[in-house]
C-alpha cells in the first residue's frame, strides 16, 4: 500500500459504540474530545503510516482503548477550560456591573473590558515568586495548591446539563458540598502558616464563618434532596422539570440559601476572613504574585459553584419551564450558565449595596436567623411531602 | 463635685481568655487614612488595650512659620488639612487680623463663611467615603466622592484651585465672587440636597450598616468633654457646643442655623450629626449667597494691611469640620510671627483612641476611628 | 476642692471669683468678650486648674502650649466652658533654669498629649504626667526643636 487516504484514518466513529466508553449515558464533552482525538490521533497515525507503511503504532493510536485514554485527557482539558472561561466571564461581569452600580465604567480594555481579566492573569503570573522568610514554607505553598485545587475540582464537577458532566454521581450534591467545605480548613492552616497576625485572625475567622453557615446550608441541601428523593443532580433537575421549580415550595430556603452561598463563596457581606478594613487582606496578606492570582481565581471558581448550586437546587437547573423537551434539548448548557450568571448578578448587587458584617453578627445571623429559617423550610417541605403534593 | 476619675476605664474582657497579642495597625494599613499607627492588644477579637502613635508627618510647621513673613504663611496653612484647606487659612487670617486689630469688610466675611462651609461639605463627604470603605462597602465611597467633585468644581470657579486654594487673605479674600459663581453655587447646593439622599438612604435603610455603627465606641458626655474630643464626635455624645454659635467669629452670629446634637454617644450618633451638618452647611451657603448679593457688586472685599504686626498676643478659635481648632499668635512687632501655635482637633481626638476602642471588637475599630475623621496633616503639623 | 459650683459663670463672675479665691497667687490681666486672661504663678497653677474645672465647670482644655521668651518660658493654658463659650487664658512663667510645672493631665485627660508635645518641643517637664515621652519627634531626639536657641538652616 503506497498511499492511504487520510479518511481511512479519521472516520469519526460513534463514541457510544466504543466498548470502553466510560459512561452509561451520552456525554457531550467526551464526544467532543473523542472526535478531537480522532482528528489529532488520526492525523499522526496517517503521517506515521505514510513513512512506515503497515506499522503497528498507527493502528494502535486509533484503536478503541488508546482513543479512549487520549479522549479522557482532552476531556479533562475541555472541562477545565469551560469552567475557567465561565469564571473569567463572571469576573468580567462583576467588574462591569459593580462599576455601573458605583457610577463608574468598570474595566475598559478590549472586548468591553474582558481582556482586562486576561491581562491581570498574565500580570500576576509574571510576578516574582515572593516568599516571606518567616513563613512555614511547605504549608504556605501547599495550602494555596489545595485551596485552588479543591475549588477547581468542584467547579469542574458541576454538570452543565444532562449531557455535560464529569461523573454522574448518585450522591452528587453531597460530594460537591463535602469538597466545598474543605477550603476553610486550608484557610485556617494557611493563616497559621504565614506567621502573620492578620493572617492568623483571618484564618480563625474563616473557621468562625464556617460554623455559622454550614449547618443551615446542609439542612437546606437535605431538604432539597428530601423533596427530590435523590442526591443525584440529574434527578433533582428532572423532577423540577416534571413538577415545578423548587423555588416555589422552598421560597424561604431559596432566600436563605442565597445568603449561605454568598458566605460559602466568602463574598461581601460575609467576607470577614479577608476583611480589608481591619485585617489588610486577612489570610491572603502574605500571598503575592501568582499565588494571589490563583487564590483570586479560586474565589471566583467558588462563587461560580455557589451560584450553580442555587440554580440546581431551586431554579430548575438547565431546564426551561413550559416548553417542549425538544427546545430543552437544544442548548441546555447555555440555559444553565445564563441562570448561573443571573444568580451571580444578584450576588454582585448585594456586594454593591451591603457592608461587611461583624464576626459576632455572622454567628448570630447563622444560628438565630438562618438556622430557624432552614428548619421552617424543612417543615414546609415535610408537610408538602406528607400531603402528597410531591 | 465632679470626681477626678471620670476617665477610669474598665476594659471589657471576653469570657474566653486567650493569649493576648499586639496587633500593629499602621502606618501602612487600609484603615489608617493617613500615616498613623494604632497598636491594639487583642484578647481573641476583643481589644483590651490600645495606643495611638503619631508623628510620621511632623514637619515642624509652627517652627517654620517663625521663619516666614505673615503673607507667606497663608499657602502653608492650606497644607495643614488637605480635605478642608480653607478653614485653616481662614483661621490664620483671622488670628493675624485680630492681632492687627482691624475689622474686615462685611462682604469678605460672608465669602469666607461660604468658603468654610463648602470646605465643611467637602470634608464631610470625604469622611463619608472613608466610612464606606471602613465598613466594607465601596459604593458609598464612590458616590460620596462623586458628590464631592461638584464642590471641588465650585472651588475652581471661586478661586481657581481644587484643593489647596490659597484664597483668604489677611484683611479679606483674594478675589470677589461673581454672579455666575452664585448661580452655580445655588444650583450645586440645591442639587446636593437631593442627591445626598441616595447615600443616606443606602446607609440608613440597611440594617447591616446601622448595626455596625450602633452601640460601638460609646462615650458618655462627661468622658467625652474630659478627653477633649471636639466637633461632630463630641456633639454625638450630647455636648451642646459649637464655636460657630457659642463663640461666633466673622459673621456667624448673623446667620441662622441649627447645631445638631444627639445624646446616644455611639458611632451612629456621630454619623447622624455629621449628616445633619451637611444640610446645615447647605443652609448657611444659601444664606451667605443672599447676603453677598444684598451687599452689592462693587463693595470692598479686601483691605490693605501693614506688613508688620504690633507686638502682642491674640488667639482665635473656630469650628473646623473635625472639631475646634485654634491658633495662638505671639508677635514681637516684626514682619514674622514670634510664635504661632495651632490647636488641631484631631490631635486631641486621636489621643482618645484608647477609651474609644477599648472593649470593642477589632472589626469595629475602623468604624469607630472613622467617626473621628483622621487628617494627619494637621495632627502632626 | 469643694465650694459652690457655677455651671455657666459669666466673665465678671469668673474674674471676681478668681480674684477672691486666689488673691496673691493669680491676677486677672484682662477680660474681653467671652475671654478672661489670667496670670498665675507656677505653684498655684494646679490648684487654680482644679478650681476652674470643678467649680467653674470648665470641662474642656482647648490647648496647652509652651512659649520660649528667651529669658524665661511660658506655659499657656486655654480652658473653655461648654455652656457659655468663655475661654480662660491662663499664663504662667517658668524660669529658664527650672522648667517644671505640675501636670494637669489628671484634671483634663485631653491635655495629656498637649503636655507631651510641649515637653518634647520645649523641654518643659510636667510633673506627675502619666507618660511624659516624645510624641511627634523620634525617641532618639536629643534637642528641643521649638526653643529659640534651636536655629533652622538658613536662619541667622
Amino acid at each position: 500500500m503506497a498511499y492511504s487516504s487520510i479518511l481511512d484514518w479519521i472516520v469519526f466513529k460513534d463514541v457510544m459504540a466504543n466498548p470502553f466508553y466510560p459512561y452509561e449515558a451520552y456525554n457531550l464533552p467526551f464526544d467532543i474530545s473523542y472526535k478531537l482525538w480522532e482528528l489529532l490521533g488520526g492525523l499522526i497515525a496517517w503521517l506515521i503510516n505514510l513513512i512506515f507503511p503497515g506499522n503497528g503504532v498507527s493502528t494502535w493510536l486509533i484503536s478503541d482503548e488508546v482513543s479512549n485514554v487520549f479522549a479522557l485527557v482532552l476531556f479533562m482539558v475541555i472541562i477545565f477550560l469551560v469552567a475557567f472561561v465561565v469564571t473569567l466571564l463572571s469576573l468580567w461581569m462583576e467588574r462591569k456591573v459593580l462599576g455601573r452600580v458605583m457610577d463608574r465604567r468598570g474595566t475598559m480594555i478590549g472586548l468591553k473590558g474582558f481582556m482586562q481579566c486576561l491581562a491581570d492573569g498574565f500580570k500576576t503570573f509574571m510576578k516574582e515568586n515572593v516568599i516571606p522568610r518567616k513563613v512555614d514554607k511547605k504549608t504556605y505553598m501547599w495550602t494555596v495548591a489545595l485551596i485552588v485545587g479543591t475549588s477547581a475540582l468542584i467547579a469542574c464537577m458541576i454538570p452543565l446539563s444532562h449531557r455535560w458532566f464529569v461523573v454522574n454521581y448518585g450522591t452528587g450534591l453531597l460530594i460537591i458540598m463535602a469538597l466545598f467545605a474543605l477550603a476553610p480548613f486550608f484557610i485556617l492552616v494557611s493563616g497559621w502558616a504565614q506567621n502573620n497576625k492578620y493572617s492568623l485572625i483571618g484564618g480563625m475567622r474563616a473557621a468562625e464563618l464556617m460554623i455559622s453557615y454550614e449547618v443551615p446550608m446542609l439542612i437546606m441541601i437535605a431538604t432539597t434532596c428530601l423533596l427530590a428523593g435523590s442526591f443525584n443532580i440529574n434527578d433533582i433537575v428532572n423532577l423540577q422539570g416534571d413538577t415545578m421549580w423548587f423555588l416555589i415550595p422552598q421560597i424561604i430556603g431559596f432566600i436563605t440559601f442565597i445568603f449561605c452561598a454568598t458566605a460559602e463563596a466568602e463574598r461581601v457581606p460575609f467576607d470577614i476572613a479577608e476583611a480589608e478594613a481591619e485585617l489588610v487582606e486577612g489570610w491572603q496578606t502574605e500571598y503575592a504574585g501568582m499565588k494571589w492570582g490563583l487564590i483570586m481565581l479560586a474565589d471566583y471558581l467558588r462563587g461560580y459553584v455557589s451560584c450553580a448550586m442555587v440554580v440546581i437546587m431551586y431554579l430548575g437547573g438547565w431546564l426551561i419551564p413550559f416548553v417542549s423537551s425538544d427546545v430543552n434539548g437544544w442548548a441546555p448548557e447555555i440555559v444553565f450558565l445564563l441562570k448561573v450568571w443571573f444568580v451571580f448578578f444578584i450576588m454582585i448587587i448585594l456586594r454593591g449595596a451591603l457592608a461587611r458584617v461583624r464576626t459576632d453578627q455572622i454567628v448570630n445571623i447563622g444560628w438565630k436567623v438562618f438556622m430557624p429559617l432552614s428548619v421552617v423550610n424543612l417543615a414546609v417541605v415535610l408537610l408538602l411531602k406528607l400531603g402528597g403534593v410531591f | 463635685m465632679m470626681s477626678r476619675d471620670v476617665i477610669d476605664i474598665k476594659a471589657e474582657t471576653s469570657a474566653l481568655h486567650t493569649d493576648k497579642m499586639w496587633v500593629i495597625m499602621g502606618p501602612q494599613h487600609p484603615f489608617s487614612h493617613g500615616l498613623w499607627t494604632l497598636k491594639a492588644q487583642l484578647d481573641g477579637e476583643i481589644v483590651t488595650d490600645a495606643e495611638p502613635i503619631i508623628g510620621y508627618l511632623h514637619r515642624g510647621w509652627e517652627k517654620e512659620c517663625e521663619n516666614r513673613t505673615y503673607p507667606k504663611i497663608i499657602p502653608m496653612a492650606d497644607r495643614l488639612c488637605y480635605a478642608a484647606s480653607m478653614t485653616y487659612t481662614h483661621l490664620y487670617c483671622m488670628t493675624v487680623e485680630k492681632a492687627l486689630g482691624i475689622d474686615i469688610p462685611e462682604k469678605a466675611k460672608y465669602i469666607r463663611i461660604m468658603a468654610d462651609e463648602i470646605c465643611r461639605i467637602q470634608s464631610h463627604l470625604m469622611w463619608l467615603a472613608a466610612v464606606g470603605t471602613d465598613l466594607g462597602n465601596l459604593t458609598v465611597f464612590l458616590w460620596a466622592m462623586r458628590e464631592r467633585e461638584f464642590f471641588m468644581d465650585l472651588n475652581v470657579r471661586m478661586c481657581g484651585a481644587r484643593m489647596t486654594t490659597n484664597f483668604p487673605r489677611i484683611g479679606g479674600v483674594r478675589n470677589d465672587i461673581d454672579e455666575e459663581f452664585m448661580m452655580f453655587a445655588t444650583r450645586c447646593v440645591e442639587r446636593f440636597e437631593k442627591a445626598i439622599w441616595d447615600i443616606i438612604s443606602m446607609i440608613d435603610d440597611s440594617s447591616i450598616f446601622v448595626s455596625r455603627m450602633k452601640g460601638t465606641g460609646v462615650l458618655t458626655r462627661e468622658k467625652c468633654a474630659n478627653l477633649g474630643i471636639t466637633g461632630p464626635a463630641m456633639r454625638g455624645t450630647g455636648v451642646d457646643f459649637d464655636v460657630r454659635r457659642d463663640d461666633p467669629y466673622d459673621n456667624y452670629d448673623q446667620i441662622d442655623f441649627d447645631v445638631p446634637v444627639l445624646k446616644e454617644g455611639d458611632s451612629y450618633a456621630r454619623y447622624r450629626v455629621r449628616i445633619e451638618e451637611l444640610f446645615q452647611s447647605c443652609r448657611i451657603i444659601k444664606q451667605t449667597l443672599q447676603k453677598v448679593k444684598a451687599i452689592g457688586k462693587n463693595a470692598p472685599y479686601r483691605l490693605k494691611v501693614p506688613s508688620k504686626v504690633p507686638a502682642g498676643r491674640s488667639f482665635v478659635r473656630m469650628e473646623d469640620p473635625r472639631g475646634e481648632s485654634m491658633m495662638y499668635l505671639v508677635s514681637d512687632g516684626s514682619d514674622k510671627p514670634y510664635r504661632l501655635k495651632v490647636r488641631s482637633p484631631i490631635f486631641v481626638n486621636v489621643s482618645a483612641a484608647k477609651p474609644l476602642v477599648l472593649g470593642s471588637r477589632i472589626a469595629d475599630v475602623p468604624a469607630i476611628m472613622a467617626m473621628i475623621d483622621m487628617c494627619l496633616g494637621e495632627t502632626d503639623r | 476642692m469643694s465650694g459652690e459650683i457655677y455651671q455657666a459663670p459669666s466673665v465678671q463672675e469668673i474674674s471676681d471669683l478668681l480674684r477672691d479665691k486666689f488673691s496673691g497667687k493669680a491676677e486677672i490681666t484682662g477680660t474681653g468678650e467671652r475671654r478672661v486672661y489670667v496670670k498665675a504663678d507656677r505653684d498655684s497653677v494646679y490648684d487654680l486648674c482644679v478650681y476652674i474645672h470643678d467649680n467653674l465647670t470648665f470641662e474642656h482644655a482647648t490647648s496647652i502650649m509652651g512659649n520660649d521668651m528667651k529669658d524665661h518660658m511660658e506655659v499657656i493654658y486655654h480652658l473653655s466652658n461648654y455652656y457659655t463659650g468663655v475661654i480662660i487664658e491662663l499664663t504662667t512663667d517658668l524660669p529658664a533654669d527650672d522648667l517644671h510645672v505640675r501636670s494637669v493631665a489628671d484634671i483634663w485627660v485631653g491635655g495629656n498629649w498637649h503636655e507631651r508635645e510641649t515637653y518634647e518641643l520645649f523641654g518643659i517637664v510636667f510633673d506627675g504626667h502619666p507618660k511624659l515621652e516624645r510624641l511627634l519627634t523620634p525617641d532618639t531626639y536629643e534637642f528641643y526643636p521649638f526653643r529659640k536657641s534651636y536655629k533652622l538652616r538658613g536662619q541667622e
